[in-house]
């Protein structure tokens, strides 16, 4: 389609300098086939179509609604105007490393050395995408359960490793069975790819269970890939982090971020913790491909580790609040969703009413201008239900959840 | 308890309906605790924060620093609670520091409050002197910024 314009503006030059005048040859994509083999993501549309509306009430976000504290604002201001502007070592600032360190040992009595077993990078986002080109070799398999973080797919195929993921369902609250993930070991399976606190679903592991799959990693060798970048946003449960668990901390791979809990996602600071092996693997990948995260960005994590406590306790609470009034606002309009117990999404069931998620989300957001996204572009047991963020503010959760009223019961009059 | 004070503290109008949608407690467990609370004067007042500037009402505030001889006995209070009754005072504290009494004056006027303070405050036998600061622009008060920017937007969709 209108795609071959590019394709022919590239190929010409690059054959040239390859062939001895032949014709180039226009059939050649300029792609990987990599590349051309992930899946589309299933939000650009709807961001097309709210690009064209006003008066959107979005519960489509996946970070807060809050300010970074001024406390850590003022830092990064600070170190900008003392002329912190360089790069820091690959590893990160050692400052910031050890910070990290003592962050993960007063709270969950881990052990990492700051100077060979923490690296700070461009957020989760990088850290993951670290650890599977660090660890994977093609045709890797790496188990992964489902719905699923849009993004830890694609890295893992990027990285040529084979994601092998295990569906979880609404009536186990969306907590994956360890017994699934034992069902999925093959003699390629190399890692587990855990993501709790969960974005979509906002469920959290159970220790018990957390640690039956710790015991299924110990006995099959097997990695645990661990993104708990929403570790400190739970809900009258205790978060437990996967390294922690008994003889865990050698074969896992922490990974944790300031992005959500400190409101921090536009900074871009993120960490990954392992074993020195590891830890020395990605800093390879890391300093030929990234060189080190921005200054800024760690200047201010480091603020946020000393003195954010409070802050992040209060942006939870609040989020304590919103989660209560949407969960109960959605049950009460008969889109069933378990209590999410961490992050800030809750994921409503929307089977029965005779439509796809994908439908649902365009239909609402054309007709009450209500913006949500669809379980399906979680993973194809996403479908059957919407992600409904409730980092928006009261009121616009109040309205939202006004409007989503009105369009079910347009739905359910019109059949 | 604590939830349901945190709620009124930022929305003063929060009913115990709403409150409770946003909490573990029934209706009539907030009507309740909010009771109780009234009772033992944890909460003290409900009211709303004005921008008088932008209500177009003209109002001066100025903060009055009191070094005051404390009296047998009593201390600071006997003179503090017959400053605090009058309607001028808005809030009284007392310091640690170079002065002991911080007096936050408001009404229509600086002439009205000038009068106020040699009138009714420097004569009184245990004050031994005043320093009056008026004040020029309210940046923040009770915790809320007046005429904060607009907030920055967030993309609608990010996953």
């Amino acid at each position: 389609m209108e795609r071959t314009g590019s394709s022919a503006s590239l190929s010409p030059h690059r054959d040239k300098s390859l062939s001895n005048n032949q014709e180039p040859d226009h059939t050649k994509s300029p792609l990987s086939q990599r590349v051309k083999d992930l899946a589309p993501s299933g939000i650009r549309r709807f961001f097309d179509i709210i690009s064209t509306m006003d008066d959107v009430i979005s519960l489509g976000v996946g970070e807060p609604d809050f300010v970074t504290p001024w406390r850590i604002r003022e830092a990064a201001i600070y170190s900008l105007e003392k002329g912190y502007t360089m790069y820091t070592s690959n590893f990160g600032l050692l400052e910031l490393r050890q910070a990290i360190s003592g962050y993960l040992k007063e709270r969950y009595n881990l052990t990492y050395d700051p100077t060979n077993q923490v690296i700070i990078t461009v957020g989760v986002s990088q850290a993951l995408d670290l650890a599977m080109r660090a660890i994977l070799d093609p045709g890797d398999e790496v188990i992964v359960p489902e719905p699923t973080y849009v993004s830890y797919i694609p890295c893992i195929s990027l990285a040529g490793g084979v994601p092998v993921t295990v569906p979880t369902h609404m009536e186990n609250s969306f907590q994956v069975r360890p017994s699934d993930i034992e069902a999925r070991i093959t003699p390629n399976t190399k890692a587990i790819l855990m993501g709790y606190p969960n974005n979509p679903t906002g469920a959290v592991m159970p220790r018990q269970e957390m640690e039956q799959i710790a015991d299924i990693a110990r006995r099959h060798d097997l990695l645990v890939i661990s993104d708990e970048i929403y570790e400190r946003l739970v809900y009258g449960v205790v978060h437990t982090c996967f390294a922690s668990l008994p003889g865990m901390a050698d074969r896992t791979i922490h990974l944790g971020g300031f992005s959500k809990s400190y409101a921090m996602t536009g900074w871009r600071v993120g960490y990954a913790c392992s074993n020195p092996e590891i830890t020395e693997a990605m800093m390879k990948v890391h300093q030929y491909t990234m060189l080190c995260a921005p200054i800024q960005g760690q200047m201010a994590a480091i603020e946020a580790i000393r003195s954010g406590d409070g802050a992040v306790e209060e942006m939870r609470e609040e989020y304590n609040r919103r989660r209560h009034l949407m969960v109960r606002g959605l049950n009460r309009l008969g889109l069933n969703c378990v209590e999410p117990q961490g992050a800030f999404y809750t994921f409503p069931s929307i089977k029965g009413l005779g439509m796809s998620s994908d439908e649902f989300a365009e239909r609402l957001l054309v007709e009450e201008r209500v913006a949500l996204v669809p379980g399906s572009a979680f993973g194809p047991s996403g479908e059957g239900h919407v992600r409904c963020c409730y980092a928006v503010s009261l009121e616009e959760i109040e309205e939202a959840l006004e409007r989503i009223g009105r369009f079910v019961r347009s739905l359910k009059g019109g059949s | 308890m604590r939830d349901i004070l945190a709620i009124l503290e930022q929305n003063a109008k929060a009913t115990p309906e709403e409150i409770s949608e946003m909490t573990e407690h029934t209706p009539e467990e907030v009507r309740e605790a909010i009771a109780q609370a009234e009772r033992d004067k944890a909460i003290v007042k409900y009211k709303a924060v004005i921008n008088w500037d932008r209500a177009g009402e003209e109002k001066v505030m100025a903060l009055v620093e009191l070094r005051v001889t404390p009296q047998q006995d009593v201390g600071f209070d006997s003179v503090a609670k017959r400053i605090a009754r009058f309607p001028e005072v808005r809030s009284l504290h007392l310091m640690s520091g170079g002065y002991d009494l911080s007096v936050l004056l408001v009404g229509s006027t600086m002439q009205e409050l000038s009068s106020f303070v040699t009138m009714k405050l420097a004569i009184l036998e245990e004050v031994q002197g005043t320093t009056t600061h008026f004040l020029l622009k309210r940046f923040k008060e009770d915790g809320v910024i007046l005429d904060g920017e607009d907030g920055v937007k967030r993309l609608p969709l990010t996953p």
